[in-house]
């Protein structure tokens, strides 16, 4: 029976108690041990962005992160975005309106990594907005409606905040 | 994949930490960013006993520039070091390169020691480290040492860190009078392992010549290559596109041996740090004239 470390993280907002072994992937806590299925898993090295999270505010990679080390830790998930289901974050409904997405699978990495960005970049040019999902893989969109729904998100966030 | 199982330990000081390091030798890996570390746990290339995840070790974390040198903390994050302003200032090839590792996703956990001590030939901050003359601080429970960058670096993901020893702190030289500095890379995708990329150094002397050069290079070699001869060469010349055009020429011919990978060539590799190595002179000198 290998080890097994008491670890208590808030997600979302709740606080989660569990007991990991320290192996387990914080993806795979995010996923298997909350329930959260939204954080998707794609490569596992690092390289495609799908798992992306907020940790402590800032995107990181949760598929190369253990869940011990989450321990003391707030973390952000895409379902932490909306506040209710007919109530979505802007950058939701621009992600919708301007069809950032196809199959969905690169979605909730990429939206997790331009929250923490458009927090930081009230008004991105389209080049800043490129270098800033450089670290997410799309398969579908070919990024240009990514592109068009992120410059749609700042603006309702700037309308948001007027 | 999954990582393998191991034991895992999260010391809570630097004396903890050497202590486990000497208690478990080379079976004991140290956990910094894990962003090279828990890729190759999950590919199970790396299936380490002991994991020491050295996040909970508040001394290797910190920025300082007591005298003549910019210390980081081994433990500093990429993206700490990418916006401090001490770093920026006085360390301008170190400011300049780090944006160039990898994505902000991959600089928020990633560690400036984690990276040196990955020693990855593809890497930016050891191109950086050896091209400034940076020193390495390796502790162990008994004793502790600076090693130099041209002796800390020994080949393909390899470094002379001893079982017992961790990296605590790295000490880059602050920029100097007269001098220039600029960092340059291709890749593929803004945040990928660069096909090619150097640090290029230049100092100016009195009569506007160059009085001491610089140029490491990154993925061409089992580390960072520093191109000994197209350096020589550029001693006592005036800064012009002639000069730096032989320079890259030299170095890209009889100063490094580049692998190739699926993305470009051997020969490609050579054309590009050529290309890079001009543009990386011209854009140094101009900064060298600018630092008077
Ligand atoms: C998608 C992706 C893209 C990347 N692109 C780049 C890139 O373009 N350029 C680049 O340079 N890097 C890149 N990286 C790697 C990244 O910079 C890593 O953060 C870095 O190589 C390792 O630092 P770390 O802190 O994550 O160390 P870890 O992964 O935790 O450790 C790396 C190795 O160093 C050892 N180690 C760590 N700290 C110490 C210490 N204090 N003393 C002794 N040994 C120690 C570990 O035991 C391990 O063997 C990329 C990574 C990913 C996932
Ligand atoms: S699953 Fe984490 S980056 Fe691909
Ligand atoms: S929408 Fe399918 S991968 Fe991006």
């Amino acid at each position: 029976m290998s080890q097994t470390f008491p670890i208590s993280v808030t997600v979302n907002g709740k606080a989660i108690e569990k007991s990991v072994e320290p192996r387990l992937l914080l993806a795979d806590f995010i996923r298997h041990e909350v329930g959260l299925t939204g954080t998707h898993v794609g490569c596992e090295h690092g390289v495609c962005g799908a798992c992306t999270i907020l940790f402590d505010g800032k995107p990181v990679r949760s598929c190369i992160m253990l869940a011990v080390q989450a321990n003391g830790h707030v973390i952000t998930t895409v379902e932490g975005l909306a506040t209710s289901e007919d109530n979505m974050h802007p950058i939701q409904n621009a992600f919708w309106e301007a069809h950032g997405l196809q199959c969905g699978f690169c979605t909730p990495g990429i939206l997790m990594t331009l929250v923490p960005f458009l927090e930081e970049n009230k008004d991105p040019s389209e080049a800043e907005v490129r270098e800033a999902i450089s670290g997410n893989l799309c398969r579908c969109t070919g990024y240009q409606h990514i592109v068009d729904a992120t410059l749609l998100a700042a603006k309702k966030l700037n309308e948001v905040t007027e | 994949m999954k990582p393998a199982p191991f034991e895992y330990h999260a010391p809570t000081s630097l004396e903890a930490a050497l202590e486990l390091k000497a208690q478990h030798g080379d079976d004991g890996k140290p956990l910094a960013g894990g962003q090279s570390l828990i890729p190759a746990m999950n590919f199970r290339v790396a299936q380490p006993s002991v994991l020491i995840d050295l996040n909970h070790v508040p001394e290797l974390r910190h920025i300082s520039k007591p005298n003549g040198a910019v210390h980081i903390g081994s433990m500093t994050l990429q993206s700490t070091a990418e916006h401090d302003a001490l770093v920026a200032e006085h360390t301008p090839l170190l400011h300049e390169a780090i944006p160039n590792i990898a994505h902000p996703q991959i600089r928020n956990r990633g560690t400036v020691g984690g990276s040196l001590a990955h020693a990855d030939p593809a890497s930016e901050l050891p191109v950086v480290a050896l091209a400034l003359g940076a020193k390495f601080r390796a502790q162990s429970a008994k004793a502790e040492r600076w090693i130099e960058a041209k002796d800390f670096f020994a080949g393909l993901f390899a470094t002379t860190l001893q079982p017992d020893e961790l990296l605590t702190e790295i000490a880059f030289p602050t920029k100097t009078p007269n001098t220039g500095y600029c960092f340059t890379e291709v890749a593929r995708r803004h945040g990928d392992y660069a096909m090619a990329g150097l640090a290029a150094v230049i100092e100016l002397g009195a009569n506007q010549t160059i009085s001491a050069a610089k140029l490491v290079y990154l993925n061409v070699g089992d580390g960072p290559v520093d191109a000994v001869s197209a350096t020589a060469n550029l001693i006592g010349k005036t800064p012009d596109a002639a000069a730096f055009k032989e320079a890259g020429r030299i170095a890209s011919q009889e100063d490094m041996s580049p692998y190739g990978n699926v993305h470009a060539t051997p020969e490609y590799q050579r054309h590009l740090s050529a290309v890079l190595t001009e543009r990386a002179l011209a854009k140094a000198s101009e900064r060298a004239k600018a630092a008077k």
